[in-house]
């Protein structure tokens, strides 16, 4: 069964057609990639997933997004359950320039989580999943802006866990570092896709050939071609993922 | 041959005309600031500090101006903020840019504009006479917080666009609600730059006169309450110089008013130093 079916989406920017019918399932515990090149709409895609494009004034939204096989598209949906369960990780690392702790805590206690011992709980549990705890233990009252890039983005992966999403959305989490931490990130989303669903979207062709189980490519605003990412570089169906995929895309 | 063309010249020329203005506008703010220091300073003591005004202020001190200043200010300070930071809240965070934005701003900007005197004028027909609030503290922070109220807007909605929009949209992706963002993820950013902007109407609210003397009135003694009238250090400077009673005692009360400005001002300049520092 698919985590998420994207249905007939079609999306505007004003008179910019900045999405076109595009039809993806996106399956329960898979990584799945998108790629493409620059302005070919995929954060504009991964967006429309936990409705972050409300946010933008001239957007338009047509079709059918369905979690769980519920439509998030309709206006009666509940934007603060809806990011609860479909959680964002942004391009540049990101915390909040408070302390370790807080950072972690913020979505439980806006959530309504007061109790110190179980926020406390909630922190340990979400900076061992992205293998922080042991490092940062000891200095959970230091300013979040005091670690590593690297760090830093693990920890917004970490307040993103602590809210107890289902769904990943990661919008080029490792463009801001360097190989050695982005294959460590790899690493850890190799981990978390066991509990999660997870969909990231990349221009590091290789790094969507690692992690992923499942790649669409995406040119002017189409999906060109979905498929298992093992066929997407292997064996693509079309030219124009063949060319991007081979690097003589332009 | 003189080229006309000699930018190390013309370099050197600039740079030593824009120390002269720097420097001219240095000497004529020393020059003020010794002239009051010279003349009021020997007359500031304790005594001057902590007496009540006597014989109209030609001896004793001023301490009821002091207090009265201070009362006026804080009331007038306490009652603009949250009316100026809830407006510019609103108009950052709950409103996108439209000609209703546009107008309240332009409205704000001219409040700017309009002469202290004025509000004076306005807070004494309509708070002193038609509200029946007479001459007193409450009738002069009311106008007072009118007078400064664009002030507060305007430094709070520069302060909250100032914070980085990733904010605001990591928060929301957490799924917070919008006023969630603001309290905890918008807030906190702006606050030193919001407080700027209130000490420095604190700095306007104490040296302000001609808005003051129309509404707070004149008296002499000690307000007791929000409705007793009192008169703040710079009406009783006013009063004092134009009067004639005595011109060492004005110059005496300018000094402590000065004084006291400038020390707010450096407050709000280290406040603003931190914020701008830690923001980039
Ligand atoms: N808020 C907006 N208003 C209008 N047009 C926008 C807006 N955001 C993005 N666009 C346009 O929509 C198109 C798709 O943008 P999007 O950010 O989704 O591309 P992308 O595939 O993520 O590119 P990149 O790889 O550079 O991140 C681009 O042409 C961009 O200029
Ligand atoms: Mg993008």
């Amino acid at each position: 069964m698919s985590k998420l079916e994207v249905k007939n989406l079609n999306m505007h920017y004003g008179d910019f057609h900045v999405l076109q019918s595009v039809n993806m399932p996106i399956a329960q515990h898979e990584i799945t990639a998108m790629i493409g090149p620059s302005g070919c709409g995929k954060s504009t895609l991964l967006r429309c997933f936990n409705r972050m494009n409300d946010l933008i004034e001239s957007a338009k939204i047509q079709g059918e997004i369905l979690l769980d096989e519920k439509n998030i598209l309709v206006k009666e949906t509940n934007l603060i359950k809806l990011r609860k369960k479909v959680g964002m990780v942004f391009q540049r690392p990101n915390p909040f320039p408070l302390s370790i702790y807080e950072n972690v805590s913020y979505g439980p206690k806006i959530h309504g989580e007061g109790k110190k011992r179980v926020l406390l709980e909630i922190v340990q549990k979400a900076l061992e999943d992205v293998l922080l705890w042991d490092e940062l233990k000891d200095r959970l009252k230091d300013s979040a802006l005091s670690l590593s890039l690297e760090q830093q983005q693990r920890l917004t992966i970490a307040r993103l866990l602590a809210v107890q999403p289902e769904v990943l959305l990661m919008d080029e989490p490792c463009s801001a570092l360097d190989p050695i931490s982005t294959q460590r990130v790899e690493e850890l989303m190799f981990q978390l896709k066991e509990k999660y669903t997870i969909v990231i979207v990349t221009h590091n062709m290789q790094q969507a050939a690692r992690v992923s189980d499942r790649t669409g490519y995406m040119l002017l605003g189409r999906l060109v071609e979905f498929d298992e990412t093992q066929k997407i570089f292997t064996n693509p169906k079309h030219k124009e993922t063949e060319d991007y995929v081979t690097g003589r895309f332009g | 041959m003189l080229k006309l063309h000699q930018p190390l010249l013309v370099d050197k020329a600039v740079k030593v005309l824009f120390w002269a203005l720097t420097f001219f506008t240095l000497i004529i703010l020393f020059f003020i600031l010794g002239f009051l220091l010279k003349k009021g300073l020997p007359v500031v003591s304790w005594e001057f500090l902590t007496q009540p005004i006597r014989d109209m202020g030609k001896s004793g001190g001023i301490f009821p101006s002091i207090i009265g200043t201070i009362y006026l200010t804080l009331l007038g300070v306490v009652l603009a903020t949250p009316l100026g930071v809830g407006t510019a809240i609103y108009l950052v965070e709950y409103t996108r840019e439209s000609r209703m934005t546009r107008a309240i701003r332009f409205g704000a900007d001219c409040l700017a504009g309009i002469p202290s005197i004025i509000f004076g004028m306005f807070g004494f027909v309509f708070f002193v006479i038609t509200l029946k609030m007479g001459w007193s503290l409450i009738s002069g922070a009311l106008t007072i917080a009118f007078m400064v109220l664009p002030t507060i807007i305007r430094t709070a909605e520069e302060a909250l666009k100032s914070v980085p929009q990733g904010y605001r949209e990591v928060s929301f992706s957490l799924g917070s609600g919008k006023w969630q963002t603001v309290l905890h993820a918008v807030l906190p950013r702006a606050l030193p730059g919001i407080l700027t902007g209130v000490v420095l109407s604190i700095g306007r609210c104490v040296g302000e006169t001609a808005a003051v003397i129309f509404t707070a009135g004149s008296a002499l003694g000690l307000p007791l309450s929000i409705f007793d009238s009192t008169r703040t250090l710079s009406v009783h400077f006013y009063i004092l110089a134009r009067e004639g009673i005595s011109m060492e005692n004005a110059y005496g009360t300018a000094v402590v008013l000065v004084l006291s400005i400038l020390l707010i001002n450096i407050f709000a300049y280290t406040l603003m130093n931190r914020y701008i520092s830690k923001n980039s």
